[in-house]
This record gives C-alpha cells, sequence and structure tokens, in this order.
C-alpha cells in the first residue's frame, strides 16, 4: 500500500492510502470541496464542472459498483484528485467494467483513502472552501507553503469547453447548446426530447450561433467562476433576444450577470444531490443535484430585468430565475441530474413548450 | 399550509401487543407521532391494549386508554371521545386494518371522523393484492406476473401456465403469515392451503419468484401538497426471498449505481404519488441484478418497521414529520428536528454505513424450523454504524447478545465444506456465519455467490475481515491493531486470537492511543452545523462530543427483543432516563435497537447506539467520565455487564455488584434465605444420572430439572417420576461435573409476584399480582392479576413481609422482582431478580406510582420516604387488571405451543375494569382470542387432571357446550353424565382427530400435556394443527377456568325445565 499526502491550505495534512495515479514526483492542486451524494461518483469525477476542483465525497465507501461505460458526464475527468474513506478494489455490479482505482489511474487523478472525511467536510464547512495539494507522503512541507501562494488559474471553461461546433442530429427543434463545460446528460436530455442539438464553444459569436438557426439556447454548466469569461455576455444578451433561452449553473449565473445581477462566491457551495428547490410559483419543492461554488446574489436582482422563480428551501439562495419580459429562464442546480434526483426533467420540457409558443 | 382548521381532537390507534411482525417499532412510532401531534396544538386520544409501552403511559396523550383493539371497544371511545379524526397509519397493521373495518361498517361516517393520512381507499389499493396490481399496471409500474387465488385449484391452474418457482402471499396478514416459496406442486398445495387459512378474506396471492434479486426499500414520504421525499433507502444483504424482516439490511443501499438509485427513487415518488399517501409509505423493490428490469414487490402505506429503522439510521424522524403532515402540514414548513436550521423537506446524506441484523428466537424455540423464507420469524433486531460495512458488520454482530464476538460461530469451525455449504443453501439464521467459516475454509466468493445470490459486494466484506483474521495470526504490531479496530474487530476477539485476556487487549490499546471517536448521525452528513446528540463510535479522528459539564449517569438498554426479555424493559429505561433528566442530570442512553422509544435521541440527553458490551460500553464511560451507570432497567442484558464494568473500576449506581450476585448466585442466595428463615422449595445440584435419581427421590417428585449453565428457563422441565427424569437426562442436558445439572421440588400451588422499590433504607411495595397458571408455567406466560383475587389477606402480609426482609437483607437501591408459590398455605420464594422486571409497566400503569423513576430517584440519592412514600405495602386500588400473555406460535413452524417453564410468549395485553371477570374478558379479547359463548369442546386430558378437568368441563356444559374427546377423557366425561362423543387419536381412524380440527367444528380445545413419546407427538401435532387454524388452543386448566369465568359471566345458563 501507497501512502500519499493530503495538504490543506489550513495547514491540516494527512496521510492516507494512494488509490490512484502515481504522484512519486508530482503533486496535483486544487480546490477543495466536498460533495453529499452516496451514489454516482462516476458522473462527479467525470463532470465538467469539477475541473481544478479536488473532491471530498462525504459517503465513506466510494467505488462500490465499479465504473461502466455509460455514466460519464464527459470524455476526460478534469477534476484534480479524490478524497475518499474507502475504495474497494474492484467494484460489483452487472455493468461494471473496471474499477474506481482504475479510472483514477487512466486518467491521471490522485486520490487518497484511509482519512477522516467528515473532519474534512466539517473543516471545509467552517473555513470555506481552501486549496489543497495531494503529495508524496515524505514531501517537504516548505515547498508546499509556496505552491498556495499561487493564485488558482481562472481558464477552466476554456480549458473544457468544446474548441468547434459539433452536431448532433434529431428529428425535433434545433438546440444550440453553449458548452462551459457541459455534462453529457443535458445533452441526452435534450436528444430524447427529439432535439437537433449543435454544442459550440463557450467563445462562440452571435453569428457562428445565428449560423446554425437555433430555436432555442441552452447555456451549459461549466466550472470556475462566472465572471472569468466575461466576453460571453454581450452575446447571452443578445441571444436571449433572439431564441428561448435556458439557462443550467454556470449558464445561469452567465445568464444573471448578462441581465444585471451579480455573483458571488460561497463560502463552501452546494454539491450533492438533496437540496431542496422551492418553485415559487408551483409552491412546490423539488430534490435537486447541485454542484455550484458561486451563486447569484438576492440583492442585485432587484435591480435586473429579471425575478427570482425558485429559491433553496435551505439558505434561501436563489435557485431559479426568469427574465421579465423575455422567454428566457434559468436554474441554478442541475434538472439534467445524473447524478441525483430526476425531479426536475420537467423543465426541459417546459423550454421546448417555450420554444414552441 | 397549516393544520387543518376542523381538526381539534384526533385518536392515534396504537399496534397492540408485541408479535413476530409488529414489535416496539410502533411503540417508538406512536409515541413520536403523540407528541408530535400535540405539539400542533391538537387534544390526542390514544388507544392501544399494551401496558407495556411508553405510548400508553398517561402522560404521553390527553387521553389513554388501554383497552382491546377491536371494533366494538374502539367504537365506544369513539362515542365517548367523539374525535374529529383518526390516524390509522401510526399503529402498523392492526391499526390499519382497524380503521378499514369501522369505515367500511360506516361508523366513521356517520360519526364524522375523518381518516388521516391515507383514506380507506388508498389502503385498500396497497393491501389488496388485485386492486394494487391494477394500480401498478396502470401508472407502468412492473409487478411480477401473478394472480389472486380464493381456491386452491386456481393456484394449480396459475401454476401449470407459470412453472415454479411462486411465492405465495396471504393478503392482509403480519409479516407475510403462512406465505411460502412452493418450488413443487406438492409444496404450493401446502403453502396455499395455509395461506388461504391465515388471510382474514381467504385470499392469496401467487407470484412468480424473484428469488435471487437484490432486495431494495425506499422511505418515502409526502405531504398534500404532493411535495415527495426519500428518507432513506436500504439493501438487503440476502437477496429477494428472505422477508426483510429476516434480512441483513444495510444503508444506504452498496451496490446500486446512481442510475439504479434514480430509477428506484423515481418509481417510489410515483407510487406514493398515485396513492396520494399523506405521509410515510415503505416500497419494497426487487432488481435484477444484471439489468435494469425490476419489480414493484409491496408498498406498506403507513409507518413500518422499516420506517424505524430508516429513523433510527438517518436520524430523520419519521413518524414524527408523518404525523404532522397527516393533520395537514406540509414538508417545506416542517423544521428539521435535527438541523433546526433547514426544513424537514431535504433527503438526508448518510456518512456512515448502518447495518440491521433480525434477532431470531431458535435459542429458545429450539424445536423450530430455522429456514427463512417469506414468513418473518425474527422477535426484534439490532442496528450498528460504522464507517465501513466491516465496522458496521461487527459491531452488529457483536449487539446480537448470542454470545458471540465476531463473525464465526465456533460449532460450525472445522466442519467440512459439504457440511458448510449445505448448511448454507439451508437459508437459515446462521447463514452469514457459516459463509463466513466457508470463506475460511477456502470456499470461493462465487461458489457462495451461486449458491445464495448474496452480491459479490458483501462477500468481498467478509473476505476483508477473514484476511484481516489471518494477518492477525503473524502480526501484533500496534498498526495493525489500529487496523483491526478500525474494521471493527472486538477486543474479546484479538483477546482469543492472541492468547490474552480482554483486558490486556484493552490495556494495549490504551498504550498506543488506540481509542474510538464518537461521531454524530446529523442526517446531512456534516454539510450543515446540527447538535444532534446521537453518537456512535468509530476509529477515526475526530471526537464530536459536545462538551458538558454537568453530572451524568449512563443507562444501559436491553438491546434487541427477544422472547423473555421484551419492550417492557425499554419502557423501563426511558422512565430512568426521565427521572434522570427530571432531577437536573445528564442522562446518556447505550442501546443497539433501532425499533425502541429509547433510541430516540430526543428521549435522552445523549444517545450512543452502541453494542452492550464490556469493550463498547466502557468506550463511551470512558468518553463521558459519568457519575456511574445503572444497569437495573436493561434486563439481564444490562445486569450481566455490571460486574465487568465493575472490575474496570466503573461505579454501578444502584444495587451493589456484590448484591446482584447474592441474589443470583443459587448458593450464595440459599444462604441468605436460611440466615432470614425464609423457605424456599427444596432443591440441589447434581453432576451425575444416579445422583440426579437419588437426589430427587429424596426431594419427592415432581421436580423441576434445568441445567445450570443455561439461564432464563431454557431446557427446564417439570418431571413427575424417575422414568421422565431418566428420560429428560438423557435428552435435553449433558451431565458432568463441569455441566451440573439443577433440581428442584416443584410444588404445585399458586404463584405470586411482587415488585418493590427500595433506597437501601425503606421499601415500598406498590403492589402484588397473582398468577392465574400454577408454578411451573414460566412467570411471563402466565395471566396475572392485580390486585389478588384469591388470597387471603394473611397469606398477602406474608408476602410483603417476606419482600420486605430480603430487599433489606440485599441492600436493594432500585428495584427488586420476587416470585413466590403458596403450598398447602405456605409461602415459598421462587426467584429474585434483583432488577426491574417484565411487570414494572404493568403494575406501573395500574398502581399509578411511576416505579422505574422512583426507583431512579432513590438510585441518585433522593430517598423514598422524601418521595412521599413509605415503608410497606400500598393498599389495592379500587380496580382489577389483567395481564395476558400474547403468542407469535402463528408465524413459527415446528414450536411447541404448550405452556410450560420455559417463556414462549411475545407480548403482553392489559384487561382493566371494575370487576375481576370483566377484566378477565377484555384481556383475552385484547390477546386476540376469540372467546366461544357455545359450541364444542375437544378435549385431551392427561391422567393427572382429569378429575379437575371434568369439574370445569360440568360448568361449560351449562353453559351451552358439548365435548368430543380422546377415549380416556370421553370415559371420564362420559361417567360424570356429560354428553361426548369419542374421537380417534392420529391415524386410528378415517375421521381422527386432526381431522376433527380441520373440520371446522370445533370451537376450543383443551388439551394438557401427557409425557410419553407417542402422546406427546400426537399432542404436538394436534397443538399446531389448532394454530395454523387460529384456533384456540389452551394447555393449563388454570387458563380454561379463567375463559369459562369470563364466559360465564358473560353467558345465559342453558337450564331445561325439571
Amino acid at each position: 500500500m501507497k501512502k500519499i499526502k493530503l495538504v490543506l491550505e489550513s495547514g491540516d495534512s494527512y496521510i492516507g492510502e494512494s488509490i490512484g495515479h502515481d504522484i512519486d514526483n508530482v503533486h496535483s492542486l486544487g480546490e477543495l470541496v466536498f460533495n453529499t451524494s452516496m451514489t454516482g461518483y462516476q458522473e462527479i469525477l467525470s463532470d465538467p464542472s469539477y475541473c481544478d476542483q479536488m473532491v471530498v465525497m462525504t459517503y465513506p465507501l466510494i467505488g462500490n459498483y465499479g465504473v461502466n461505460k455509460d455514466d460519464f458526464e464527459s470524455l476526460t475527468p478534469a477534476l484534480k484528485g479524490l478524497v475518499v474513506r474507502e475504495c474497494p478494489m474492484e467494484g460489483s455490479n452487472w455493468r461494471n467494467e473496471y474499477s474506481l482505482r482504475e479510472l483514477l489511474k487512466r486518467f491521471k487523478i490522485p486520490g487518497i483513502a484511509g482519512l477522516d472525511t467528515r473532519e474534512l467536510t466539517k473543516k471545509i464547512r467552517s473555513r470555506g472552501v481552501m486549496k489543497a495539494v495531494l503529495v508524496p507522503e515524505n514531501y517537504p512541507d516548505n515547498n508546499i507553503a509556496s505552491m498556495f501562494s499561487h493564485p488558482m488559474a481562472r481558464d477552466q471553461i476554456q480549458r473544457v469547453s468544446t474548441k468547434g461546433p459539433i452536431h448532433f442530429p434529431g428529428s425535433g427543434k434545433r438546440i444550440v447548446l453553449m458548452d462551459f463545460g457541459y455534462k453529457k446528460n443535458i445533452l441526452r436530455s435534450l436528444m430524447i426530447r427529439n432535439c437537433d442539438v449543435v454544442v459550440v464553444p463557450f467563445n462562440a459569436t452571435l453569428e457562428q450561433i445565428q449560423s446554425f438557426r437555433p430555436d432555442g439556447v441552452l447555456l451549459s454548466n461549466g466550472p470556475g467562476d462566472p465572471k472569468d469569461v466575461p466576453e460571453v455576455l454581450p452575446v447571452i444578451k443578445e441571444l436571449q433576444k433572439l431564441y428561448p433561452m435556458f439557462s443550467i449553473c454556470m449558464g445561469h449565473q452567465l445568464f444573471a450577470l448578462a441581465n444585471g445581477a451579480n455573483t458571488e462566491k460561497l463560502k463552501f457551495g452546494h454539491r450533492g444531490g438533496n437540496h431542496p428547490v422551492k418553485d415559487l410559483s408551483l409552491g412546490k419543492v423539488f430534490m435537486s443535484s447541485q454542484n455550484h461554488g458561486y451563486a447569484v446574489t438576492t440583492e442585485s436582482v432587484n435591480n435586473s430585468d429579471l425575478e427570482i422563480s425558485q429559491i433553496n428551501l435551505n439558505d434561501s439562495t436563489i435557485e431559479g430565475l426568469k427574465h421579465k419580459t423575455l422567454p428566457a429562464f434559468s436554474v441554478q442546480y442541475h434538472p439534467e441530474a445524473c447524478p441525483g434526483p430526476e425531479d426536475t426533467g420537467w423543465l426541459f420540457d417546459n423550454f421546448l413548450a417555450l420554444i414552441r409558443n | 399550509m397549516p393544520v387543518h382548521p376542523h381538526l381539534k381532537k384526533v385518536l392515534v390507534i396504537g399496534s397492540g401487543p408485541i408479535v413476530i411482525g409488529q414489535a416496539a417499532e410502533f411503540d417508538y412510532s406512536g409515541t413520536q407521532a403523540v407528541k408530535s401531534l400535540i405539539e400542533e396544538g391538537l387534544e390526542v386520544v390514544l388507544v392501544n391494549s399494551n401496558p407495556a409501552t411508553i405510548m400508553t403511559d398517561k402522560e404521553t396523550a390527553h387521553k389513554v386508554y388501554i383497552e382491546p383493539l377491536t371494533t366494538e371497544f374502539l367504537l365506544k371511545i369513539l362515542h365517548k371521545e367523539r374525535p374529529d379524526g383518526i390516524v390509522p397509519t401510526l399503529g402498523g397493521q392492526t391499526a390499519l386494518n382497524l380503521a378499514v373495518k369501522l369505515e367500511e361498517a360506516g361508523h366513521l361516517k356517520r360519526l364524522g371522523v375523518e381518516l388521516l393520512g391515507c383514506k380507506v381507499d388508498t389502503i385498500q389499493k396497497a393491501e389488496d393484492r388485485k386492486l394494487f396490481k391494477n394500480l401498478m399496471q396502470e401508472i407502468g409500474e412492473p409487478v411480477p406476473e401473478s394472480t389472486i387465488v380464493s381456491t386452491l385449484e386456481e393456484s394449480l391452474e396459475f401454476a401449470k401456465k407459470i412453472g415454479f418457482p411462486l411465492i405465495v402471499r396471504p393478503a392482509y396478514t403480519l409479516g407475510g403469515t403462512g406465505g411460502g416459496i412452493a418450488r413443487t406442486e406438492e409444496e404450493l398445495i401446502t403453502i396455499t392451503t395455509s395461506g388461504l387459512a391465515s388471510s382474514p378474506i381467504e385470499q392469496c396471492l401467487i407470484e412468480r419468484s424473484i428469488a435471487g434479486f437484490k432486495e431494495i426499500e425506499y422511505e418515502v414520504i409526502r405531504d398534500r401538497n404532493d411535495n415527495c421525499i426519500i428518507v432513506c433507502n436500504m439493501e438487503n444483504i440476502d437477496p429477494v426471498g428472505v422477508h426483510t424482516g429476516d434480512s441483513i439490511v444495510v444503508a444506504p443501499s452498496q451496490t446500486l449505481s446512481d442510475k439504479e438509485y434514480q430509477l428506484l427513487r423515481s418509481s417510489a415518488l410515483k407510487i406514493i404519488r398515485s396513492l396520494k399517501i399523506e405521509g410515510g409509505c415503505n416500497v419494497q423493490y426487487a432488481l435484477d441484478p444484471h439489468s435494469f428490469q425490476y419489480y414493484v414487490i409491496e408498498v406498506n402505506p403507513r409507518v413500518s418497521r422499516s420506517s424505524a429503522l430508516a429513523s433510527k439510521a438517518t436520524g430523520y424522524p419519521i413518524a414524527k414529520i408523518a404525523a404532522k403532515i397527516a393533520v395537514g402540514k406540509t414538508l417545506d414548513e416542517i423544521i428539521n428536528p435535527v438541523t433546526k436550521k433547514t426544513y424537514a423537506c431535504f433527503e438526508p446524506a448518510l456518512d456512515y454505513v448502518v447495518s440491521k441484523i433480525p434477532r431470531w428466537p431458535f435459542d429458545k424455540f429450539i424445536t423450530a424450523n430455522r429456514r427463512l423464507g417469506t414468513q418473518m420469524k425474527a422477535t426484534g433486531e439490532v442496528m450498528a454504524l460504522g464507517r465501513t460495512i466491516e465496522e458496521s458488520l461487527l459491531k452488529a454482530v457483536r449487539s446480537l447478545e448470542v454470545g458471540l464476538f465476531h463473525l464465526e460461530m465456533p460449532e460450525w469451525k472445522g466442519k467440512s465444506v459439504s457440511d458448510l455449504m449445505s448448511k448454507i443453501a439451508q437459508q437459515d439464521d446462521e447463514r452469514i456465519f457459516v459463509i463466513a467459516e466457508a470463506l475460511r475454509a477456502g470456499v470461493s466468493a462465487k461458489e457462495i455467490h451461486d449458491l445464495t445470490k448474496i452480491d459479490y459486494f458483501f462477500l468481498s466484506k467478509i473476505q476483508n475481515i477473514i484476511a484481516m483474521e489471518k494477518r492477525l495470526e503473524t502480526d501484533k504490531s500496534p498498526e495493525i491493531i489500529r487496523e483491526a479496530k478500525r474494521m471493527g474487530f472486538s477486543d474479546r476477539f484479538l483477546a482469543k486470537t492472541w492468547q490474552m485476556t480482554e483486558n490486556e487487549i484493552y490495556q494495549l490499546r490504551k498504550n498506543h492511543n488506540i481509542l474510538p471517536v464518537f461521531k454524530m448521525v446529523d442526517t446531512c452528513a456534516g454539510e450543515f452545523e446540527s447538535s444532534t446528540p446521537y453518537y456512535y463510535s468509530t476509529y477515526e479522528k475526530e471526537d464530536e462530543v459536545l462538551e458538558s459539564n454537568k453530572k451524568k449517569v449512563v443507562v444501559l438498554g436491553s438491546g434487541p427483543i427477544r422472547i423473555g426479555q421484551g419492550i417492557e424493559f425499554d419502557y423501563a429505561t426511558v422512565h430512568a432516563i426521565e427521572a434522570i433528566r427530571s432531577m437536573g442530570h445528564e442522562a446518556i442512553i447505550i442501546n443497539n435497537n433501532p425499533e425502541t422509544v429509547s433510541t430516540d435521541f430526543n428521549i435522552s440527553d445523549r444517545l450512543y447506539f452502541e453494542p452492550l458490551t464490556l469493550e463498547d460500553v466502557f468506550n463511551v464511560v470512558e468518553r463521558e467520565k459519568p457519575i456511574g451507570v445503572i444497569v437495573q432497567f436493561g434486563g439481564q442484558t444490562a445486569i450481566n455487564l455490571a460486574e465487568p464494568l465493575a472490575e474496570r473500576g466503573v461505579k454501578i449506581l444502584g444495587t451493589s455488584t456484590d448484591d446482584i450476585d447474592r441474589a443470583e448466585d443459587r448458593r450464595r442466595f440459599e444462604e441468605l434465605l436460611r440466615e432470614l428463615e425464609i423457605a424456599q422449595p427444596l432443591g440441589c445440584t447434581v453432576t451425575s444420572i444416579d445422583e440426579a435419581v437419588e437426589k430427587s427421590a429424596h426431594l419427592g417428585f415432581p421436580v423441576i430439572v434445568r441445567p445450570s449453565y443455561v439461564l432464563g428457563g431454557r431446557a427446564m422441565e417439570i418431571v413427575y417420576n424417575k422414568h421422565e427424569l431418566l428420560d429428560y437426562m438423557k435428552r435435553a442436558v449433558q451431565i458432568n461435573p463441569e455441566h451440573p445439572v439443577l433440581i428442584d421440588r416443584y410444588m404445585i400451588g399458586r404463584e405470586m409476584e411482587v415488585d418493590a422499590i427500595c433506597d437501601g433504607e425503606t421499601v415500598f411495595i406498590p403492589g402484588i399480582m397473582e398468577h392465574i397458571e400454577k408454578a411451573g408455567v414460566h412467570s411471563g406466560d402466565s395471566i396475572a392479576v392485580y390486585p389478588p383475587q384469591s388470597v387471603s389477606q394473611d397469606i398477602l402480609d406474608k408476602l410483603s413481609e417476606t419482600t420486605l426482609s430480603i430487599t433489606r437483607a440485599l441492600n436493594i437501591k432500585g428495584l427488586i422482582n420476587l416470585q413466590f408459590v403458596i403450598y398447602k398455605g405456605e409461602v415459598f420464594v421462587l426467584e429474585v431478580n434483583p432488577r426491574a422486571s417484565r411487570t414494572v409497566p404493568f403494575l406501573s400503569k395500574v398502581t399509578g406510582i411511576a416505579m422505574a423513576k422512583i426507583a431512579t430517584k432513590a438510585i441518585l440519592g433522593e430517598s423514598l420516604l422524601k418521595q412521599g412514600l413509605f415503608h410497606g405495602t400500598l393498599p389495592p386500588k379500587d380496580t382489577v387488571a389483567v395481564k395476558a400473555p400474547v403468542f407469535s406460535f402463528a408465524k413459527l413452524s415446528e414450536v411447541e405451543i404448550a405452556l410450560g417453564p420455559e417463556m414462549k410468549s411475545t407480548g403482553e395485553v392489559m384487561g382493566k375494569d371494575k370487576i375481576f371477570e370483566k377484566a378477565l374478558h377484555k384481556a383475552f379479547v385484547a390477546a386476540g382470542v376469540t372467546i366461544p359463548d357455545s359450541g364444542t369442546i375437544l378435549a385431551t386430558i392427561n391422567d393427572l387432571e382429569k378429575e379437575e378437568a371434568i369439574k370445569l368441563f360440568k360448568r361449560f356444559h351449562q353453559v351451552g357446550f358439548d365435548f368430543v374427546a380422546t377415549e380416556g377423557t370421553a370415559k371420564a366425561l362420559k361417567s360424570a353424565g356429560i354428553p361426548v362423543k369419542t374421537i380417534a387419536r392420529i391415524g386410528q381412524a378415517e375421521n381422527d382427530i386432526i381431522k376433527e380440527i380441520k373440520s371446522g367444528r370445533v370451537s376450543l380445545i383443551v388439551n394438557t400435556i401427557s409425557k410419553g413419546k407417542n402422546v406427546e407427538s400426537d399432542g404436538f401435532k394436534m397443538r399446531r394443527v389448532a394454530v395454523e387454524r387460529g384456533l384456540l388452543c389452551l394447555t393449563s386448566l388454570d387458563t380454561t377456568e379463567a375463559l369459562l369465568r369470563t364466559i360465564e359471566r358473560n353467558t345465559y345458563s342453558m337450564d331445561a325445565l325439571s
């Protein structure tokens, strides 16, 4: 059993078993966040929104059902490390093709197991998200301090977004999916509704998008700070006037920024599959799958063209917005699920209804 | 939305006595729900027949009725109280069935009472197989191919179409009573016949067997605004084929990918929405281990055993929330009682693994068929939490209290692989232990999987445990100790492996600072700050116990419910906790039973969900540093820990360990009684058969014999002569100097029971109880009457006096229970228990003396005098209360039902009224006895009791009964001038006794046990047929007389003119 070390910006360090990519001479640095989902680690690992992050899974047993070929949310996992209490050598499930340990090795993701992940979670909860680094067990401490002094990169979206348009033909409405790091299930959710989907890079111009003659535009999820891509805001502003628009997660934050609202970083974000979202017009609560570190601030919406349609029942943060006059709406969470509850899949139907009207 | 404005007063129906399939979980959920309703400003009326419950404390609800749970009695309460609504979803199947009956008879409509939480058509859709299947088809949820049958022929026809194996499930029964898996036509005939008989509507569902699929459960809550959440899902380690109540279960599911998890989650939400349940619901699935194909097995539109487990597993109080929803509140306006910051509308996230293992009664019922199937057989269960499967499973194993401290059973060590594999194939309660043994013997996981269909995931965890055992054989380093402890290995196991003592291992651990920490159960995996006082131990880094400077007292619970140690002990435990808190101290409870009130984290200042072993209890004590530990409320479980804890320097509060020993050690106790000049039946200890024969002759037959090395009435028998004694010695015990046998003179007399409280000085006796059945029937199986009806004041005075002197002599601090027999006008002491007894709740309720609370205060230094009590006996109340035992024989095939010195009942009921016969009548009705007021009695009486029996039969005849009887009994009846039809013994004529019972012509059986191979097995068969037919079979003439008295009281005398 090989040991490695997880060191936090706060100075705490933990020794554990290496379960992933070997990091003998290198290190892996990322923003340490936690996720409370009890299932869906394969989807989480491959969700591009985790780019440059290191994920602590609060559920202690991760890897139980192995890895299968279907449940990837992107081709290449972008996260920097996985922190778990225990990871089995083999998975057990009829779809299992190889183990989680194998996945980490294949994609060169370091992973650490055997530590008190609950303690770590509580640390993140009380201190907020912070940088952390995975290093070999005997890595000198003074080298680590200097690693933390560098600011985090701000180009995550650019790195995970498609480099050129990709067409997924369908017989129904044509949707342009602006890719800030989209999860495959957004695409699947559109395609099972017969949509014809064109995925475009995050920095596609208005003209490029128009050239695909979309019936609607969907702004995807993605990693990092929405303020890192100011160049897309004018495009969004124009697009919403031309086409019905639906935005998810990062897309939602960009939609808010484009309409004059503001975003801020949350202390430790929302990551998990059990977040209650209340729809203000329906008066009903839905369980949602979430993964975000930033949120739209409530006051900023007052002076914008937007109104709040949904809130988080726990902390009252904004979960949904809609444009006061245009056929455009957004949600902070993941109606495409994967992982997480499928309670809000109907939002895709609403989007298509909006297009039809 | 607020509470429905038209609701002011609601009636909550409890679940009645504890039986297999319906246990303490309903006291937990009922108590929680009643409190929850009161919080909403409602006036709550409660009815339940089970006195051993917290819910029937008069403080729990505004009005509490301990009455039989029948429409007849409920109707009286409805008229008297005129509630606006009934909550039928908290009292198990019993309450649900009652609600349906009341509605169908038009009573609810007539009285303007609304059913809350679940309408009748919902209950029917969920419970009636046909309606359920239709609904599932309507909403597109798959159910296995099935048919509903009302006759045997229909089932055979279906089998022709579908083939075998098939599952038979009787409609409207507890825990699948009478059902099973049929692999052949012959089996199908047997199972369908018993299934139809046990279904109140004579209906069975026959379906394609999906045995071997993964069995997954979802606990769902819905409110009237259609908000739905999943509280928890659970995965059975035992695949479909073993009743979920008999399965080892883990939470959350372990082998489901998110796709599968969400597939079933979405299905569960769809189902609860289509049923329009307002409250909790449980959906059980069978999931194909090789595809996304799944089937809905069952839906329970109410809180259940699983929901209690889910509540304890997650910290989410399902019953509390379900009750609020039933009266109109919605999930998004109810505050999450755990975080107190968020709302109840969310889905708990766990950061630990929960394991549940059932506790079966096979240690008591050694003849029972142990094979597990669709009929639940467990009486209770344990739950354990850990950070890994291995840890939680091993903790659960040692919580079981079956003498095991690891996943291994000594009796299977060294057995051949073929023996092990055939045992595994039997699919019984010991399967997991034998699987471990087979893996140790080198059998591959694949072979085990092929035989059992248990998922490789779980088998690999057992392999991990075994791999660690191997490493421990050669490595004793601190590192490996830490690793083994992190896997949940017990000190006892390490001690055994390394041939050290448990204490030495503990010292070793302590020297290397290998000590557990305690983690909080908070419903949210640490995402939100919470202060739930609910902890489990694990070997991790951070300890989360909040420091406190208050005086702390630890109370040990009683562990899983088993025969002989039931809910009564949880009742006393909860009272002790309440008393400690009322004195301003902190009460800390350690227990491992997820069904109970004591493990509701709102009850105590801190709940530690831990095995009740020296190691695990001591961990908590070391962490909390209480002023002491109270052991006398947790039954024998807790008492047994007193001495080892004291040896580690833990202060035992209450009666000292030495005095406990003086009461429990036979020799020391005899000595004490001699000193006090108190009589007890003569007895002796023998170590050879010859000695047994000689000493018995000296004592005089009949004698009670039992092995000294098992306690609690196991293998105890009454023998009437030398022949029977020799037979017993050969059959039942192994006798030698290491295993002596105890022989006591058996005095046939009236048995009396006394509970007393003492502060070391003053002895207070709240009441004396008289047992209907003569000594020889275990006190737990006897009908007990308060106050005594047939005993003179002189005797009562003598009982009080003896109690006072023994209690003082034993320096009791707290509770004591004494059992006596009155023989030829003299009082003899049978047994003394220096702890809370089974009768504490019953006696507390009828006398109004909160015995466990008073005892706790006395233990903590508040004298009885200061508490307003006195030295002596409380004069009896102007009421009569009868406690009657309830049995679960119908669930356990091949179990002897005749009463004897071994306890067999699983629960109890109480009947209370102004006069004895009425109280007795209520108790019988509450116990589920259908009292015939005329009809045919089938009698077969042993020679010793014929004379006494004939006297009773004369009286029966007088009020309108006739008789069929076996030859000897018939002769006796005839010569007494009572008309009787003689019936042949089994197999001795075309129309034998079995046929007679099956004919339906018999309304009551009176059968006293005869000794001797053939008659014994004949009697056994007859009694089993009676039980399986739901026919009342009395094996004690005392019970028979009691029944007769109620019949005489309620019926007319039939005299022709003369």
